[in-house]
C-alpha cells in the first residue's frame, strides 16, 4: 500500500441553497414528513382559531368605555373592559381607607426599588440592601400598613385586601421560606437522631395536608395552643400557616440539590478543616441551591397563585377582590365575570412568568459551566 | 499516651470495620517526621482506608492513632487540630468547582486559619507558581485539564501549610501524558523534606523518592522495606506476585 500525504487543502464550499434560508427552515422544521406536516397543518388551525376567539372577544366586540354595565348587558357583547377601570384601586389597595393609601403605596415603592436593587446584578451595595430588604423592610411594612404608631391611624388588617394582600402573603412566605427550608432539609439529613426525626415528622406532616386545611386549621386551631382569650390576627394566622407549608416543600427540594453533591465536596471540605457549618455554607449550599433553582422557582411560582387560597378564610386577596366586586349592581353582565377572570389571570402571569425568566436569567449567570 | 516527638504519624494496633467486614486489621505503623511513604497493594487491601484515618476521613474502631502528637480520638477539637497539619489530594480532585482556582486555593487558610484575604493570595500565588499554573488561577476547576486541576489539588493542600501530606491514588484518575507533570510536582514536594504518605501504584516514583515502600493486602500490613530492597527482593510470596503483575 502506498502512503498518502495531502499537500493541498480541501477548498471550503458554501452549504448549498436547499438547507440554508427561512424556505429550508420551514420545510426541515413543519414538514420534513407527509404526516408531521399534516400535524402541522392541523395543530396550526387549532392555534389561530384559539387566538382570533380571544381576540375577537377582547378586542372586537369588547366594550372599552361604558359609565356602567347598560352597554356590556348587551346579546353578543364581549369583554367588559370599564369594570376594570372602575374596579382597579380596589384590586390593588382592597378596603384601605382611600386617605390612607399612600402608605401602601410607600410599602410598594421600597419594595419594588429594593428588589430591584438585589435581582439586577450590576447594582452595587448588595449587603446594604439585602439588609434593609430582609431585615428593615419588613418591619417598616409592619407598622406603616397597620399604623397605631408615630400618630398613623390605625388600619386593621380586615380592611387590607387585593393585591396588597396577595404581595404580603406571597413575599412572607417567600423569603421565610427558603432559610426555614434550608435548616429542615439539613435537618432531615443530621446524623443526630433526634434533629433528624423532627425534621423528618415536621416535612411530612406539613406536606401531607392540603394547603386549604392548613389555612383552615391554622384559622381555627391555633387558638388552642394560645393562652386563652388570645387569638392572632386572621392575616397573621395564614401568613404562618403558608409560611410553614412552603417551607416543608422547600425543604424537600433544597434535599434533592443536596443529595446532588458528591461526597468528595464534603471530604476535601472535611480535609482541608472546615466545620460543619462553614462546609454548608461556603462550599456544599452555594452547589446544592444552584443545582435546584429550577425547582426553588417552581416553588415559588406555586406559592404565589396559592395565595389566592386564603378566600376559603374569609381573607380578601386579589382573587376575592375580584369577584366580591362582581355582586356590584352597577356592573353586573354576562361578561363582567370573565372580563375580571381574564384580568386576573394576566396579572397572576405577569408576576410568575417575570419570575420565571428572573430565574433562567441567574442560572444561565451562575453556570460555570464546566461540571466535574 | 507516650509518643515519640520525632514520629509525625503512629498507629498502633489499628483495627477497622464496615459492618462486619474488618478492614484494617492490627495495623501498625510509624512514619517519621520528613519521611516518604509509599502505600501499594491490590485494590481493596484497606491502604486508601488508612491513610483516611489519619485525618479522620474514616473513623477507627480500636487501637490507637497520634498525629503530630494528637491523639485522634471522638474529641472534635483534636480531630479539627489534626485536619489542619494534614494536607490530603485525592483521586478524583475534589475541587470546589463553584469557586475559582485562587479562591480554592484560599477558601481554609481565610476561614480556618483566619488568614487575611490579601495575605491568603499571596500563599496561594506561591504555591500555584510552584505546582507551575501561576495564569490558572482565575479559571474554575472545570476549565483546567485532569493534570491542572490535580496541581490545583496539590496547592490548596499546601495553602494550609501542613506538616504531613497524604495523597489517595493522585494519579490514577489521569490520562497517561498528564500523570507526569502531577508526579513532577510531587517529587519536587518529596526533595522540598515534607512528610508524605502516598497510595500510588506510580512505581518509578516509589523508587525514586520513597524512604519506604509499604505492601498491604486483606487489611494487614505484609511487607514493608526500603525500595530498592522492596523491588528488587521482596520476602513475602503474596508481594512477589503482586510485583509480577504490576511490573509485567
Amino acid at each position: 500500500m502506498t502512503a498518502y500525504v495531502r499537500t493541498e487543502d480541501a477548498p471550503r464550499l458554501p452549504a448549498p441553497a436547499n438547507i440554508v434560508g427561512w424556505r429550508a427552515a420551514i420545510r426541515e422544521r413543519l414538514f420534513p414528513t407527509p404526516l408531521s406536516g399534516l400535524a402541522s397543518i392541523i395543530i396550526g388551525a387549532l392555534l389561530l382559531w384559539v387566538i382570533w376567539t380571544i381576540v375577537d372577544w377582547a378586542l372586537l366586540r369588547a366594550v372599552f368605555v361604558a359609565p356602567d354595565r347598560t352597554l356590556c348587558n348587551v346579546e353578543g357583547a364581549g369583554a367588559c373592559w370599564p369594570v376594570i377601570q372602575d374596579k382597579a384601586l380596589q384590586w390593588v389597595y382592597g378596603f384601605y381607607p382611600i386617605d390612607q393609601r399612600w402608605r401602601v403605596n410607600l410599602v410598594y415603592l421600597m419594595g419594588a426599588v429594593s428588589l430591584a436593587g438585589l435581582l439586577i446584578p450590576r447594582i452595587p451595595f448588595k449587603g446594604w440592601n439585602a439588609l434593609f430588604f430582609f431585615v428593615v423592610y419588613p418591619i417598616a411594612t409592619f407598622f406603616l400598613l397597620l399604623g397605631g404608631v408615630f400618630g398613623l391611624p390605625y388600619v386593621e388588617t380586615s380592611q387590607w385586601g387585593g393585591l396588597l394582600v396577595t404581595l404580603v402573603l406571597a413575599v412572607t412566605a417567600i423569603v421565610t421560606s427558603v432559610p426555614l427550608g434550608i435548616l429542615l432539609a439539613l435537618g432531615r439529613r443530621s446524623e443526630m437522631p433526634i434533629v433528624s426525626l423532627l425534621s423528618t415528622i415536621f416535612i411530612e406532616v406539613v406536606r401531607g395536608v392540603p394547603l386549604v386545611l392548613v389555612l383552615f386549621m391554622a384559622a381555627n386551631m391555633f387558638p388552642l395552643f394560645m393562652p386563652p382569650g388570645v387569638n392572632p390576627d386572621k392575616l397573621l394566622k395564614a401568613v404562618v400557616g403558608m409560611s410553614l407549608f412552603a417551607s416543608a416543600y422547600m425543604a424537600e427540594t433544597i434535599r434533592g440539590g443536596l443529595q446532588a453533591i458528591p461526597k468528595g465536596q464534603y471530604e476535601a471540605s472535611r480535609a482541608l478543616g472546615l466545620p460543619y457549618w462553614k462546609m454548608m455554607g461556603l462550599i456544599v449550599m452555594p452547589q446544592a441551591l444552584k443545582i435546584v433553582i429550577p425547582g426553588i422557582v417552581n416553588n415559588f411560582i406555586g406559592l404565589f397563585k396559592d395565595t389566592s387560597l386564603v378566600t376559603v378564610v374569609g381573607i380578601f386577596d386579589l382573587l376575592g377582590i375580584v369577584q366580591s366586586g362582581f355582586n356590584d349592581a352597577k356592573w353586573a353582565s354576562a361578561q363582567t365575570g370573565n372580563t375580571g377572570y381574564f384580568a386576573l389571570a394576566m396579572i397572576y402571569w405577569v408576576f410568575c412568568f417575570g419570575m420565571s425568566r428572573y430565574s433562567m436569567y441567574i442560572e444561565r449567570k451562575l453556570n460555570t459551566g464546566h461540571k466535574r | 499516651m507516650a509518643y515519640d516527638a520525632g514520629l509525625a504519624v503512629e498507629m498502633r494496633a489499628v483495627n477497622k470495620w464496615y459492618g462486619q467486614f474488618h478492614v484494617l486489621r492490627d495495623v501498625n505503623l510509624q512514619v517519621k517526621r520528613g519521611e516518604r511513604i509509599v502505600i501499594c497493594g491490590p485494590s481493596g487491601s484497606g491502604k486508601s482506608t488508612m491513610i483516611r484515618c489519619i485525618n479522620r476521613l474514616e473513623e477507627h474502631q480500636k487501637g490507637d492513632i497520634i498525629v503530630d502528637g494528637i491523639p485522634l480520638t471522638n474529641n472534635l477539637k483534636n480531630i479539627d487540630d489534626v485536619r489542619r497539619e494534614v494536607g490530603m489530594v485525592f483521586q478524583h480532585f475534589n475541587l470546589f468547582p463553584h469557586l475559582t482556582v485562587m479562591e480554592n486555593c484560599t477558601l481554609a487558610p481565610i476561614w480556618v486559619r483566619k488568614m487575611p484575604k490579601a495575605e491568603a493570595e499571596a500563599v496561594a500565588m506561591k504555591y500555584l507558581t510552584r505546582v507551575k499554573i501561576p495564569e490558572q488561577a482565575h479559571k474554575y476547576p472545570g476549565q483546567l485539564s485532569g493534570g491542572q486541576q490535580q496541581r490545583v489539588a496539590i496547592a490548596r493542600s499546601l495553602c494550609m501549610n501542613p506538616k504531613i501530606m497524604l495523597f489517595d491514588e493522585p494519579t490514577s484518575a489521569l490520562d497517561p501524558e498528564m500523570i507526569k507533570e502531577v508526579l513532577e510536582v510531587m517529587v519536587d514536594l518529596a526533595q522540598g523534606g515534607m512528610t508524605m504518605l502516598c497510595v500510588t501504584h506510580e512505581m518509578a516514583f516509589a523508587r525514586q523518592v520513597a524512604n519506604r515502600v509499604i505492601f498491604m493486602d486483606q487489611g494487614q500490613i505484609v511487607e514493608e522495606n526500603e525500595p530498592r530492597e522492596f523491588f528488587q527482593n521482596p520476602k513475602s510470596p503474596r508481594t512477589k506476585l503482586f510485583l509480577e503483575q504490576i511490573l509485567h
